[in-house]
């Protein structure tokens, strides 16, 4: 009964304004047993907009998202989504505002492709969006080039199918943010830049996306905004083309990098410094 | 009415492809469905009429009719009485029994995320057999006919609680851990019974091995009602949760990012875990692999979707424990095999070949 009536009192949210913050991080600190991984993280995804996290191995990437994600309890700070702390939204209401792409994608059972990507529309069932159910399911999957092994086990797909399955089904979800943790890293090329100008078009189409990226090339190509994390703080946030600086980045990586203006496009290419020893 | 697109995809330039209704799939659920049901009617008026004192079967739909108020004609009084208090009490019993075992297992496979989980392998039925003896043994009758199954339940409950908290680490059951932890989970509760053996007088001890082996021999109208309310709120209680298992299967995060208060999923599913294994162990022993062997082939026959699954099973279950216990009776006749030994010779060869393939799926145990 109870169950009744709350389905029927959940709020389904409406669009977002362009440019209202869907997810902010206020002065977060995240713990991780006794190491502090997130030290005073300020950071807020806005509607309409493709923000890329960045940064090294360890830099608290991945754990930012999950603490975005409401995995990861803050140690101090606060995490807001759609405005109201990440605690006071029930599970069912948070699946409704954020859907997650977590960095590698598992499965218990052999459930056939496009019954994992209708896991995705979960949320939506018992609300009037259930009734596009089959069309958000179809649309996810021809986006992200599913659609030809529809019928295939998950267990039986390669680990690049897996990743591209997987975002199915958070496209699927139809949630206004979107969290991705490396959704580009079993893909080739031609996917990885198919990920990202999905993730363009659902930017323009009034989402928030924040993006776990490593090949800098495609954060400096794609998003709106980089921030640049270093040892659990933000080092530098803002456009690609300001915040992506020689010296910032060989300072965070450990790696002399250079940063060129593409000869034709003019966008920031990153490149690693080589060959110093035969220069 | 007109809904804007949360979707955001409708704008695309070329449209979407309209989404093919999963009919095929529905179709072989129900066929399946439909199959399986009317195995069960089969075995079950074969099981009612087969014995040392035959009844054609004519003869039992006549009787049940009679009984029903809907015509038919009663039997002689020794085959009414053989019918009615032994034969049909122990159909009965099979059903229930079957059911919540085969139930159970797709469910505790589910919650596990791990398609060696059942009841008997991870000592879930051990467990409650530790309560049920107790109650034999220390001659318990605080709550009369429902004594046993009351015990039971209460061990049975800390049991699977106990396996799912020393099993999971980082919010995964790893196949090793689980196996290992069940072996010392039996272990342990098979230590349990053996002290109660021992301290249990000779009377006790009988009922208690006996009982220990799996049979459904001692079948009444009170044993069936004992384990009724039990097996019946788990029954029923199980199917509403199968879609949440399906997430459940992407991991717990995704399954939480849907919506999934998954906490308080795994809680009332352990739950009616141990509902169930304590209404099966409570009238019937031990009887293991059932709710292993059970989803399994049905997942073989019909994909890994729960919401036929965790139906499916508890009537496939029904009607493997059926037939298992008229092999039982009727192979080496006029004895009577222990149902859990038949069981256990059938399942445990199956449990290494599933062990088998799922190492080599995963290349080594590691």
């Amino acid at each position: 009964m109870s169950l009744l009536f709350r389905r029927r009192g959940r709020s389904v949210p409406a669009r977002p304004a362009p440019g209202a913050p869907l997810a902010e991080a206020s002065d977060l600190h995240v713990r991780l047993g006794q190491r502090e991984v997130l030290a005073g993280i300020e950071l807020t995804a806005r509607a309409g907009e493709v923000l890329a996290l960045v940064g090294p191995n360890g830099a608290g990437k991945s754990t930012l998202l999950g603490a975005l994600a409401a995995d990861l309890p803050a140690a101090s700070g606060v995490v807001r989504i759609d405005g109201r702390p990440v605690g006071d939204w029930s599970a069912p209401e948070l699946a409704l505002r954020r859907s997650v792409l977590p960095q590698s994608a598992a499965l218990a059972f052999p459930f056939p492709v496009e019954d994992v990507v209708r896991m995705g529309r979960a949320p939506w069932a018992g609300t009037p969006y259930a009734e596009s159910d089959g069309a958000a399911v179809a649309a996810a999957m021809a986006a992200t080039e599913v659609t030809g092994f529809a019928e295939r086990p998950f267990s039986a797909l390669s680990g690049g199918e897996r990743a591209r399955v997987a975002l199915a089904r958070v496209l699927a979800q139809g949630a206004p943010l979107l969290l991705l943790d490396e959704p580009t890293a079993a893909l080739d090329l031609r996917h990885q830049e198919l990920v990202l100008r999905i993730c363009r078009e659902r930017a323009a189409a009034g989402d928030a996306v924040v993006v776990v990226l490593h090949d800098l090339g495609l954060a400096a190509a794609y998003a709106d905004r980089a921030a640049v994390l270093h040892d659990g703080r933000i080092a530098a946030d803002g456009p690609p083309a300001e915040v992506f600086a020689d010296g910032l980045l060989s300072r965070v990586y450990r790696q002399p990098v250079e940063v060129l203006p593409h000869p034709r496009t003019g966008a920031p290419l990153v490149v690693p410094v080589r060959g110093l020893t035969s220069a | 009415m007109t809904l804007p697109d949360t979707v955001g995809l409708a704008g695309r330039k070329t449209a979407p492809p309209p989404a093919r209704p999963p009919v095929r799939k529905r179709r072989g659920a129900a066929l399946l469905t439909a199959a399986l049901a009317g195995v069960l009617l089969v075995v079950a008026l074969l099981s009612a009429g087969v014995g040392a004192y035959e009844i054609p079967t004519g003869d039992v739909l006549a009787s049940v009719q009679h009984r029903t108020g809907l015509g038919g004609a009663a039997l002689d009084r020794v085959g009414e009485s053989v019918l009615w208090n032994v034969r049909l009490p122990r159909v009965a019993l099979a059903l229930l029994v079957g059911s919540s075992l085969g139930c159970a297992g797709a469910l505790m496979q589910g919650v596990f995320g791990n398609p060696l989980a059942e009841p008997g392998v991870i000592g879930i039925s051990a467990g409650s057999a530790v309560g049920a003896v107790a109650s034999i043994g220390l001659g318990l009758s605080f709550f009369g006919n429902w004594t046993i199954t009351a015990c039971a339940f209460v061990s049975g409950l800390v049991t699977v609680g106990s396996v799912y908290l020393l099993s999971r680490s980082g919010g995964k059951t790893e196949v090793v851990t689980l196996i290992l932890t069940g072996i010392a989970v039996n272990a342990f509760a098979g230590a349990l019974i053996g002290l109660f053996v021992f301290f249990a007088d000779s009377g006790q001890v009988n009922q208690i091995t006996f009982w220990q082996l799996g049979s459904l021999a001692q079948a009444t109208w009170p044993k069936v009602l004992a384990v009724l309310p039990c097996a019946l709120t788990g029954l029923l209680i199980a199917p509403f949760y199968a879609g949440k298992l399906d997430l459940l299967a992407l991991g717990e995060r995704p399954a939480r990012h849907l919506g999934i208060e998954v906490e308080r999923l795994r809680l009332t599913l352990i739950l009616v875990v141990a509902l169930l294994t304590a209404a099966a162990v409570a009238v019937a022993g031990v009887i293991t692999f059932v709710g292993l062997l059970v989803p399994h082939l049905l997942r073989m026959a019909n994909g890994p979707g729960h919401r036929f699954l965790v139906p499916g099973s508890a009537l496939a279950g029904a009607v493997v424990l059926l037939a298992g216990d008229l092999a039982a009776r009727t192979i080496a006749a006029p004895a009577e095999l222990p149902l859990g030994v038949l069981t256990a010779l059938i399942g445990s060869p199956f449990f290494f070949w599933l062990l088998r393939r799922t190492r080599r799926k995963q290349g080594g145990w590691a």
